[in-house]
């Protein structure tokens, strides 16, 4: 386990070394930020003044030194589009997004458990076909579909809800959350059911499949064979163990998801991360685009060691093998 | 094989396979002939008649017989787009297929057969780019090409730019799996044989061990190419793939999703109606082909 874990870290570097190498290279050499920056009528010398207080004057190598000495600190630069600090724009947008993917983790969760046990549990029923068939037509379709047309039924036509923002929010030191309110709720719904539908369909998929693996093993079938309540069979003995393989995918799914949201924010007009990421691309703002790939580059590496350490938590046997 | 058992396997192709295969052949075929089948020309300006925009298809009230499925917000015929817009989306597909399938079965080839440093050097690159979403990494490359290309966005170069915005993430999975049957095929006699022979190493890979990795490789190139498809539409949507000028099918709905509101569903919902059929068609062939074909693969996904 201590081996998985250390190649797991020594993988994550490698992961933050490429991403801050990467970044870099974007800030450096994509685009002139100068021309970007300046005016249109700007002299010369204007330009000059500018290129040496960006520091872009200086040697390659020791831009980059300068560049992850600044990542370190948390200075990720400044906006070239609205002239405001990178790191900033970021702490704004987080809760957005991160309410919002905590929102579909939660839905996902809560839908897909169940419905992958009762396909597992009757795999010829009704239930289990039609999961099935729903599966293959979910992960046919693509996110901004599934968006647009959740709009056009609840907030175009029935008119419950509301098609676009994130509501009114309640600001709890610097975070903001939209959770408190009704229309903060309220929009919530349909911008969470969208970005839940793909990990949903993961979810269920691989509950079902654990599921019927666990349910023809030996100890379930001397279970069953003891005489034991069906419902402890399957759920204290059966879904425990089909659940571990849940616990992984759902939080390495989380980083997809906050890469997924960059569509369900645009679909949306939810002012998150994904949203601000999007508008960078079509401005060609480096700044926003490196900070933004430098930051989930991070949270991917956290949360895959995370998903480790939970795992040695959960199954005992990896415990012992510890200790 | 003898035509019997060839029919005999057909015979045994599920119905709903079947029909899922057909649908996607019937629309590669309307796609790919495109220009033949549609009534106008939807990348030509001219043809476009602003006093016919916003027409509902034929099926709605007030529909036009000029305009089977409608027009857009500038009086292109929809029916016309959708062809267009189709035949784009799958020729970019395919070509980001292809494209990472040549570049993966090369290094995974040459990853299994070398080893060594060389192996590891190509599957640590893999790995760091599939610790990343398709999306994430699609759109960086698509939004550096846009800064650091003029005219990236241009009809042109787009579907270069997105070919490589997708192959540069899609070609990890072929590498992996010809480099693990690579290294089986290398470990057999009639490699080893090959080898005392003095056969170059060239000559090896292409001929005798790559026939026999080739299965699984078409496997997951069809899984692929709906999901290549899906990205295509997906960056397209989000301003950054096929120009309005020239559209496929996710930049129609770009393009209709400005009009959802106001009540003209149809711009954005024909196009993404296709686009879903076109990708569960080729998803219930791809998921049948693994199953059928490539029983190791079952169940891992």
């Amino acid at each position: 386990m201590i081996a998985v874990l250390a190649s797991r870290l020594v993988q994550g570097l490698l992961v933050m070394l490429t991403v801050t190498a990467l970044a870099f290279l974007m800030f450096r050499f994509v685009g002139d930020p100068v021309q970007t920056m300046s005016r249109e009528d700007a002299t010369p010398q204007e330009k000059a003044e500018l290129r040496a207080s960006l520091g872009l004057d200086l040697p390659v190598p020791l831009q980059y030194a300068r560049f992850v000495a600044r990542v370190v600190q948390g200075d990720l630069g400044i906006s070239y589009r609205n002239q405001r600090p990178v790191a900033r724009l970021i702490a704004e947008r987080l809760p957005a997004t991160m309410e919002l993917v905590l929102a579909a983790t939660l839905l996902a969760l809560a839908f897909g458990i169940p419905l992958g046990v009762l396909a597992a549990l009757r795999p010829d029923g009704v239930v289990a076909r039609s999961v099935q068939a729903l599966s293959l037509i979910g992960i046919s379709t693509p996110t901004f579909v599934t968006g647009i047309a959740l709009i056009l039924v609840f907030a175009v036509g029935l008119k419950l809800v509301p098609s676009f923002g994130r509501g009114e929010v309640v600001a709890l030191g610097w975070w903001s959350t939209g959770y408190l309110t009704a229309s903060g709720l309220k929009s919530l719904v349909l911008p969470a059911i969208t970005l839940s539908l793909f990990q949903l369909t993961l979810i269920m998929r691989l509950v079902r499949s654990e599921m019927i693996d666990v349910l023809s093993t030996d100890y379930i079938r001397f279970a069953r064979a003891r005489g034991l309540p069906r419902a402890y069979v399957h759920y204290r003995l059966a879904l425990r163990n089909a659940l571990m393989p849940v616990i992984t995918v759902t939080g390495l799914q989380i980083g997809q998801l906050i890469a997924f949201a960059i569509v369900t924010e645009t679909v949306f007009q939810w002012p998150g991360m994904g949203l601000l990421f999007i508008q960078a691309v079509g401005f060609s703002d480096i700044p926003v685009m490196s900070a933004y790939l430098l930051f989930v580059g991070a949270l991917f590496v956290a949360l895959n060691t995370l998903v480790d350490l939970v795992y040695v938590l959960v199954d005992p046997r990896l415990r012992t093998s510890l200790a | 094989m003898t035509a019997g058992a060839a029919l005999a396997r057909l015979r045994a192709v599920p119905p709903s396979v079947a029909i899922a295969a057909l649908v996607a052949l019937l629309l590669v075929l309307s796609a790919a002939g495109a220009p033949l089948l549609a009534p106008f020309d939807p990348t030509d300006i001219r043809t476009f008649n602003l006093a016919d925009s916003e027409i509902p298809p034929l099926f709605a009230a007030d529909g036009d017989p000029r305009f089977l499925l409608g027009t857009d917000n500038q009086g292109r015929d929809m029916l016309s787009a959708i062809l267009y817009g189709a035949r784009v989306s799958i020729a970019i597909g395919s070509a980001a297929v292809t494209t990472a399938m040549l570049i993966g079965v090369t290094l995974g080839l040459v990853a299994g057969y070398s080893g060594g440093r060389i192996d590891a050097a190509i599957m640590r690159v893999g790995d760091v780019i599939l610790s990343f979403p398709t999306i994430l990494l699609a759109l960086l490359v698509a939004g550096l090409a846009r800064a650091l290309l003029p005219g990236a966005d241009s009809a042109r170069l787009a579907p270069f730019v997105l070919v490589g915005a997708i192959a540069v993430h899609d070609w990890v999975q072929y590498a992996r799996t010809v480099r693990a049957a690579t290294m089986v095929e290398s470990a057999k006699d009639y490699v080893k044989a090959a080898r005392v022979i003095g056969l170059p190493s060239a000559r090896i890979l292409l001929r005798h061990i790559l026939p026999n990795v080739a299965g699984p490789v078409l496997v997951i190139a069809t899984i692929h190419l709906a999901g290549a498809v899906l990205t295509e539409a997906t960056l397209s949507f989000l301003g950054v793939g096929m120009p309005p000028t020239y559209p496929s099918l996710g930049t129609l709905i770009r393009i209709g999703n400005e009009f959802v509101f106001s009540g003209i569903w149809w711009i954005a919902t024909l196009p993404a109606l296709t686009l879903v059929i076109l990708v569960l068609a080729v998803n219930v062939v791809g998921d049948w082909l693994r199953d059928r074909f490539n029983p190791k693969l079952r169940g891992r996904r």
